[in-house]
């Protein structure tokens, strides 16, 4: 009967869904929206699992959930860059280890008729402040991501406060740079992400800040201690993959064929991280 | 190169990684239902036919239930299945299986709403006249869903819409994993963020066509007798 023949292909399909795991257990990564849109973690994992490595599902969510993802020991391994946050994450007794992998920096990117005359300034606070002066739109992240962190921190250091035709998109870094291009305002990027996508936004980088705003990517192993669900070794075994010197060379080459430039520079040089990146 | 031209290229080239992105959304949305019928279709059989205090808060309750939002199932999933949550031990976060329980937690209202609706279309008359002819509860129950078969199945229709197109749910318990848990729409999220629109429009077809094709074999089934 057909009833049964559908039935049967269901249950074949569900079955075929729920087909136990491998041997070993997978790593969680929690990390940050830009290492997945630049294309750089698809292609870290594919090398990792080239590797022989355990599987690793890597999950792209901000700064801030990767964090929060961390305290809660739903994540083995987090690659996050917010310094602040992460130095409290390891304060707080989450973290085993917290070690440096690879920088670029932010981008303070606009329309091309710049309505707030910032191509000519140095620095990026200057920048910031001649924006807000102007009361031209400025797309925030606002989803506490680390890209959005550092806006906070740069609008703090500078005695901003949000202005009239400042807008919280609370979205991814791609997302939000589609925004800004939409609505031709001002927005904060990491170099990155802003290279990969610049072909399909009407959006230029406006200025090279001096000194530049600098954007360091760290991997923090989860504390087993703190938390007993933690796949410690999973955790260790990717760090350590991500800081091995086969794979910094290979981030160093990333996305030059195609951008003309570096997406990321490596920074894993073994030795602990320096006081303030 | 105009986008229509090179979402079609995505269709061709790009198949190799496109299929098995449908087949797992297939495999996952199809779960779900399934889960969703094996509770819903009893539930349904039961508020439609039982005579208890609270039928009517429970049939308007799975009425308002088919308007949950699939992200907030997701999130009520996910609290249950992250390893801080009461069935972390399980590790099924991040997995297929999680995204068909959450699935079947939108599904399940619909199907339990539009089978009650189905069997209570039938009249209080056939019920009892079975009762009457000596059908026990099982048979009573089994003619009368093979009598509702057009509701039930458009109640599948609908479902099955639903969890095709839902992407909220499946970002937050599947994660977006690629090779694992990646689905039509969780995939077409990230590609417009990374600015590939040819790719997330071929997504989109792909789903599409999908969609068609299963309302085109439970519009099968459904009209096969009486068309």
């Amino acid at each position: 009967m057909r009833w049964r023949a559908l039935t049967l292909a269901a249950t074949g399909l569900l079955l075929a869904c729920t087909r136990p795991e491998p041997a070993a257990r997978p790593v969680i990564l929690a990390t940050t929206t830009s290492f997945q849109d630049t294309g750089l973690l698809d292609a870290l994992l594919e090398r990792f699992a080239a590797e022989g490595g355990p599987k690793v599902k890597a999950v792209a969510v901000g700064t801030g959930e990767a964090l929060e993802m961390g305290r809660r020991g739903d994540a083995d391994v987090l690659v996050v860059h917010a310094p602040k946050a992460e130095q409290k994450f390891m304060d707080e007794g989450h973290g085993t280890r917290r070690r440096a992998l690879w920088h670029n920096d932010f981008v303070l990117v606009g329309p091309p008729s710049d309505p707030a005359k910032i191509r000519s300034l140095r620095s990026a606070a200057e920048a910031l402040a001649a924006i807000a002066k102007a009361d031209a739109l400025f797309v925030s992240r606002g989803d506490n991501s680390g890209t959005h962190i550092k806006e906070k921190e740069l609008f703090a250091a500078a005695n901003l406060v949000p202005w009239a035709h400042y807008l919280s998109a609370g979205q991814g870094m791609g997302e939000t740079l589609r925004i800004a291009s939409e609505k031709q305002a001002y927005c904060l990027s990491d170099r990155g992400t802003f290279l990969k996508l610049k072909s399909t936004l009407a959006l230029e980088q406006l200025m090279e800040s001096e000194p530049p705003v600098m954007n360091p990517y760290h991997v923090i192993e989860v504390s087993l201690a703190k938390h007993p669900k933690v796949n410690a070794a999973g955790a260790k075994a990717f760090a350590d993959f991500l800081v091995s010197g086969s794979t910094q060379s290979f981030v160093a080459r990333f996305g030059v064929d195609r951008f003309g430039q570096p997406l990321f520079f490596p920074d894993a040089s073994g030795g602990p991280v320096e006081p303030g990146r | 190169m105009s986008l229509a031209a090179e979402t079609a290229a995505q269709l061709g080239t790009g198949g190799s990684e496109l299929w098995p992105v449908g087949l797992l959304t297939l495999q996952v949305a199809s779960s779900g239902l399934l889960i969703a019928s094996a509770i819903g279709i009893p539930a349904g059989l039961g508020l439609a036919l039982g005579r208890f205090p609270g039928r009517r808060a429970l049939i308007g309750l799975a009425n308002a239930g088919m308007g949950i939002p699939p992200v907030l199932a997701g999130l009520l999933v996910a609290l249950l299945l992250w390893r801080s949550g009461p069935l972390g031990s399980l590790e099924l976060m991040y997995t297929p299986a999680a995204m068909a329980l959450a699935q079947a937690l939108i599904a399940t209202p619909v199907i339990v709403s539009l089978t009650a609706a189905g069997i209570l279309q039938l009249g209080d008359e056939l019920p009892d006249q079975l009762r009457a002819l000596g059908a026990s509860r099982w048979q009573q129950s089994w003619l009368l869903i093979k009598e509702a078969r057009l509701p039930l199945l458009a109640a599948a229709m609908a479902a099955a819409g639903r969890l095709l197109s839902e992407v909220g749910a499946s970002m937050m318990v599947g994660g977006n994993i690629r090779g694992e848990t990646r689905v039509l729409t969780t995939a077409m999220v990230m590609e417009v963020r990374q600015g590939n629109f040819a790719l997330a429009l071929a997504l989109g077809l792909l789903l599409l066509l999908l969609a068609l094709s299963i309302n085109g074999v439970l519009t099968w089934l459904q009209q096969r007798k009486t068309a």
